[in-house]
């Protein structure tokens, strides 16, 4: 598994939110693909990696994602402890954080695929870095 | 930390090896990096405990400055994947984290007020004419508190107009004038170092409403 090598990662709850549009899409669908959409993740290899507990950051972030889509990601991923109802806010305790921390920021796409579920378009991953370039005829 | 010892971090970073002149790939530099950050955080606090994605990365320098100074959460983008590998080797020479994605930052829409700051040396737009404003305007969509940015100063009028007028900027600010220091890299220029003046500008966005997804 992981190697020590190259640590650089994007947790999937990041990158399963990057969209690519061209520019001026305001009224333009690109191959059917409308804003909205989260990617997919097809993991050939996760990556398990140790990151500071910081609660506070956690809580802030808790109400900024998509926890069916985290839930999923981190499934995919290998992990799934995650409760698949989202949890009431206000019950946020330290079991569950730490539970979120692993799932948002410790497990690590390094080879792979993000799939765009509407167009079926897919995004490799190597090395931990998604490459999200479109081609000439997606623009 | 303190800015010389940033600076000093920053200056042992791997640089391009073949920069390449259409992307108007120059180093950064841990100068104008370092100052940069510094500010970001020690004037405004956008950078420790923040989510900060650095666009127009190159080899990493101004996201490798904000990990430095404790953000919570970097992540690095850009359109040439030789770049991104030094970036890469850079984050594990410091022992630092950050992620990384290839694409082209106009055509970049990112779900979720997730990004608290943007930084950034983007293209002053030499090469390919515009480019300054895309990643300007995709900065201020896709940042919820704020973007820092180099732009040449003699643009200062017209990026503070679009910032303003066309991009959804709330306020935009010069912090401070510089002088970048380009040193000779291209074939094409005449004198030895060229040092031209920029602008480094704060903009908040307006604050954004997110439709459930």
């Amino acid at each position: 598994m992981y190697r020590g090598t190259l640590t650089v990662h994007v947790p999937s709850s990041w990158t399963n939110r990057v969209q690519m549009h061209p520019h001026d899409e305001a009224e333009r669908v690109v191959e059917g693909v409308i804003n909205g959409f989260l990617l997919l993740i097809e993991a050939e290899r996760v990556v398990e990696k140790q990151v500071d507990f910081n609660p506070d950051f956690l809580k802030n972030m808790f109400s900024k994602i998509d926890w069916k889509a985290l839930a999923d990601a981190s499934k995919t991923m290998g992990y799934d402890e995650l409760p698949d109802e989202v949890p009431d806010p206000s019950v946020l305790d330290s079991q569950f954080l730490q539970k979120f921390h692993h799932a948002l920021l410790e497990l690590h796409l390094e080879e792979g695929t993000l799939v765009c579920p509407e167009t079926g378009r897919r995004f490799p991953v190597n090395k931990g870095i998604p490459n999200m370039l479109l081609h000439e005829n997606e623009v | 930390m303190k800015l010389k010892q940033l600076e000093s971090l920053l200056g042992n970073l791997q640089q391009f090896d073949n920069p390449k002149i259409e992307l108007e790939q120059y180093p950064t530099g841990a100068h104008i990096a370092s100052r940069m950050l510094y500010t970001a955080e020690n004037s405004f606090g956008d950078v420790s405990n923040k989510v900060v994605a650095d666009f127009g990365c190159g080899c990493g320098t101004l996201g490798l400055a904000a990990t430095l100074l404790d953000a919570e959460h970097v992540i690095g983008l850009d359109v040439d994947d030789e770049s991104l590998e030094i970036a890469s080797i850079n984050a594990e020479d410091l022992e630092v984290e950050m992620g990384l994605i290839q694409c082209e930052i106009k055509n970049l829409r990112w779900q979720g007020q997730i990004v608290d700051t943007v930084v950034m040396n983007p293209p002053f737009g030499t090469r390919k004419k515009g480019a300054d404003m895309e990643f300007l305007s995709t900065a201020l969509k896709v940042a919820s508190q704020a973007v820092y940015s180099l732009h040449k100063t003699t643009t200062r009028e017209h990026i503070k107009r679009a910032a303003l007028r066309d991009y959804g900027a709330s306020s935009a600010e010069v912090l401070c004038e510089l002088r970048y220091d380009l040193p000779k890299q291209y074939k094409f220029h005449k004198k030895k170092d060229v040092d031209i003046a920029v602008d480094l500008w704060r903009f908040v966005p307006k604050p954004k409403h997110e439709s459930s997804s």
